[in-house]
């Protein structure tokens, strides 16, 4: 047992100056930037959350007017999809241990890296501008006519917004692409990767493949706006449908975005606290791909009572069934590698497990989705709310949570408090699933999405769900709180406290800014737990 | 084989490379990939346009012959000829040839601006044609509806392509200045190299528009 220090000169440390981290050029940091930022966007998202959720505990609806409860849902969505989900782990976490996790001083475009914080930042501003100057009320879909004839909000401004933050992604995607590509170390071969990077490579695909199709959408409604053209103009001969197959085009995919991050950190959780190396590793790192590609030919389901040909539906529904082989695949062998592994239940593990009970039910929950009969009943109500907060806040913010306690300690060089940060992810598995099943329930039964006025028999179970959401508010300020505390007062963490396997649990915590003394040669696969006495007996 | 690169590391190398070669592919890779982003980019564009034009095609027909197909044609051939001179460009830096690179290059800017400036004269016209989308849009011959459904897929298609003309403009003369500074050599040009991509890229998006958009229907 050795006393563990701080390493004296690390990435926190070489300079104190503002301007110093506004232009920093350094992955590291870059991933602090955009922590801090999409918190703040969290916490904006998370409050229209709680106005909703208080409007809809009393069924007249008397809280706020119908044109205020628009604009709650619509900036809700808005600003958790675009500026806090979409960046969140790829971002945050990704933008960290990239180039840590394949021996890399840094991305392969540091300075590019810098310009999208700015241009997410900027985007963001544009998005809190039309909001306060007003807000939306189209619903985060942006749908045409409404977005394009009828509504009278700050449409195209925040169009502008996301448009711009689209480059954010898509260049983030870009350099996360090139570094997997051409900055390995040496010996660090494709299949010797962490799964992390598996999925990283997947969503990077998704991003730049699917976000200019978004841009050019969202571009064409604020023109249509501005200059009043037809293109989406029924009147005028434009096809509103046009619109949604666009814009579904970039946000079905979208979503895997969002999840298939929070798999690839649930991959490196479960290999770390089983100490075994993830059961059919091969198989994991396709299957993201798998999704990633799949991704893009299921957009279709959005579409089935929107006038779709009854083939082109059928073709969408069986295509979107396929996606649940990859999604399956994933979770069996993360099961699989439980089996006989040295399970232990760490913080950062029970997020796993979250994350694999939560994004279960989601998955399942899609697949009654894609079936064309069902999807007409259920289609545009509270079903369809709670499958994608299961997959988006179950899933993606599980993981989220999961890989900012696992690297928390790399990232920081301090360990939190292990008994609140357990008691904090009860407290959100508990309070979320106290949120959103209810809401199954009440889909299933009719209740459509939008409305706050809604019939009384309904509201047993929304006032259910809003207690669940004050339950779920409280679990996330826990986390908030002890890691903040942990900062200053957190047990100095030393390079690997989990005794984990990787390149980033080799260096200092936290590292160094150009990450490694030595360029590392790695000579072993990822997860080479069993791999300690075999080496000794090859020698 | 006589380089110094062996004794200390070359001037253009940055801090996180571990070689020249590394740099490039990195660059080269990267460039590709942005590429394939601004091909999805105008891609939404043409998908729209093959919606409309199956849906109207008699409108699409009338409305593409309002087009000035001599100035399109003229810009057509300007642009192919100043994809040669960037490629040459490039030819000149793999050489190691200084004053060739610029020369090419001043060439293509000369190019460039001529397209943005016969560019410019059409849609003067075309406004002066009431063909620009909005209250004083007019057309004979097809219905009027689906006519400006054309013209603002013109407008935004063209319009966008010169934005990214008036881009690879301002490029060019980042690579001018870097090539008068003597950053380039035979063994390091890869900016030079990206640029060229970048440059038929944006020349290929108008090869596609211009048989699109004032074509058809033209064989009569």
């Amino acid at each position: 047992m050795t006393t563990a220090v701080l390493p004296r000169e690390n990435y926190l440390n070489t300079d104190y100056r503002l301007r110093s981290w506004l232009l920093t050029t350094d992955h590291k940091r870059i991933c602090i930037l955009y922590l801090l930022t999409i918190t703040m966007f969290f916490a904006i998202g998370g409050a229209f959350a709680t106005m909703i959720r208080l409007s809809l505990v009393n069924p007249a609806g008397t809280l706020v007017s119908d044109e205020t409860y628009n604009k709650l849902f619509t900036m809700h969505g808005i600003i958790m999809v675009f500026f806090f989900l979409v960046p969140s782990i790829p971002a945050t976490l990704g933008n960290f241990l990239i180039p840590m996790m394949i021996g890399a001083k840094d991305v392969a475009f540091p300075k590019l890296n810098l310009a999208s914080w700015y241009i997410f930042v900027t985007g963001g501003c544009f998005t809190l501008w039309a909001l306060i100057s007003g807000g939306v009320d189209t619903g985060w879909t942006f749908y045409t006519p409404f977005s394009t004839l009828s509504s009278n909000t700050n449409v195209s401004l925040a169009a502008i917004g996301i448009f711009i933050a689209g480059f954010a992604s898509i260049l983030t995607g870009l350099n996360f692409m090139v570094t997997i590509h051409r900055m390995r170390a040496p010996g660090m071969t494709w299949f010797r990767m962490p799964l992390f990077l598996w999925s990283m490579y997947a969503t990077s695909l998704i991003m730049v493949l699917g976000t200019p199709v978004l841009a050019i959408t969202l571009l064409l409604v604020a023109a249509e706006r501005v200059l009043h053209l037809g293109i989406f103009d029924p009147s005028r001969g434009g096809d509103p449908v046009l619109f949604q197959h666009l814009f579904w085009f970039y946000s079905h995919p979208a979503v895997y975005i969002m999840i298939v991050p929070g798999m690839g950190v649930t991959s490196e959780l479960i290999a770390a606290f089983s100490r075994k190396r993830i059961f059919g590793y091969e198989f994991v790192a396709f299957a993201s791909l798998a999704i990633a590609v799949l991704g893009f030919l299921v957009w279709g389901h959005h579409l089935f009572v929107a006038g779709l040909s009854i083939y082109s539906a059928m073709v969408f529904s069986l295509l979107s069934y396929l996606v649940a082989i990859p999604s399956a695949i994933k979770v069996f062998n993360w099961t699989a590698t439980l089996y006989k592994g040295s399970v232990s239940y760490a913080t950062p593990m029970l997020y796993a497990f979250g994350f694999i009970w939560m994004f279960t039910i989601g998955g399942l929950t899609g697949l009654f989705l894609a079936a064309l009969g069902l999807d007409v009943h259920v289609h545009d109500t509270y079903f369809v709310i709670a499958h994608f907060h299961y997959i988006m806040v179950g899933g993606a913010i599980m993981g989220y949570l999961g890989g900012l306690h696992y690297w928390w300690p790399k990232m920081t060089g301090r360990l939190y408090p292990e008994g609140w940060a357990k008691l904090g992810a009860l407290t959100i598995f508990l309070g979320f699933n106290l949120t959103f099943f209810p809401q199954f329930i009440l889909g299933y039964m009719g209740m459509p999405r939008r409305y706050h006025v809604y019939p009384p028999e309904f509201q047993a179970l929304n006032v259910l769900s809003s207690a669940g959401a004050s339950v779920l508010g409280i679990g996330y300020l826990i986390p908030l709180v002890y890691l903040l505390w942990s900062l200053k007062y957190g047990p100095i963490a030393g390079d690997n406290p989990w005794g984990a396997k990787g390149l980033e649990w080799t260096t200092t915590s936290p590292p160094p800014t150009h990450n490694f003394a030595v360029t590392p040669i790695v000579t072993e696969p990822a997860y080479n737990y069993a791999g300690e006495q075999e080496e000794s007996r090859v020698g | 084989m006589t380089s110094q690169a062996a004794v200390a590391p070359p001037r253009a190398l940055q801090h996180h490379f571990d070689s020249l070669e590394q740099q490039r592919d990195v660059a080269t890779l990267g460039m590709w990939i942005f590429l394939v982003t601004e091909a999805l980019f105008f891609g939404g564009l043409f998908t729209a346009y093959l919606v409309y034009r199956s849906m109207y095609p008699h409108a699409f027909a009338v409305a593409s012959e309002h087009t000035l197909i001599a100035l399109g044609a003229a810009n057509t051939a300007i642009l192919i000829t100043s994809s040669l001179t960037m490629a040459l460009a490039v030819h000149a830096a793999q050489e190691g040839n200084q004053k060739s690179i610029i020369r090419f290059l001043v060439f293509t800017f000369l190019l460039g601006t001529a397209f943005l400036v016969l560019k410019g004269v059409e849609y003067t016209v075309d406004m002066r044609d009431h063909l620009l989308p909005g209250a004083n849009f007019a057309i004979a011959g097809a219905n009027p509806g689906h006519a400006e459904i054309f013209f603002s897929l013109y407008f935004i298609m063209t319009g966008l392509h010169a934005i990214h003309m008036i881009v690879g403009l301002s490029l060019l003369v980042v690579i001018m200045y870097m090539t008068s500074k003597g950053r380039f050599s035979k063994e390091y040009h890869a900016p030079v190299e990206v640029m060229g991509l970048y440059w038929h890229f944006v020349d290929i998006i108008w090869i596609f528009l211009f048989p699109l958009l004032y074509l058809i229907d033209r064989h009569k």
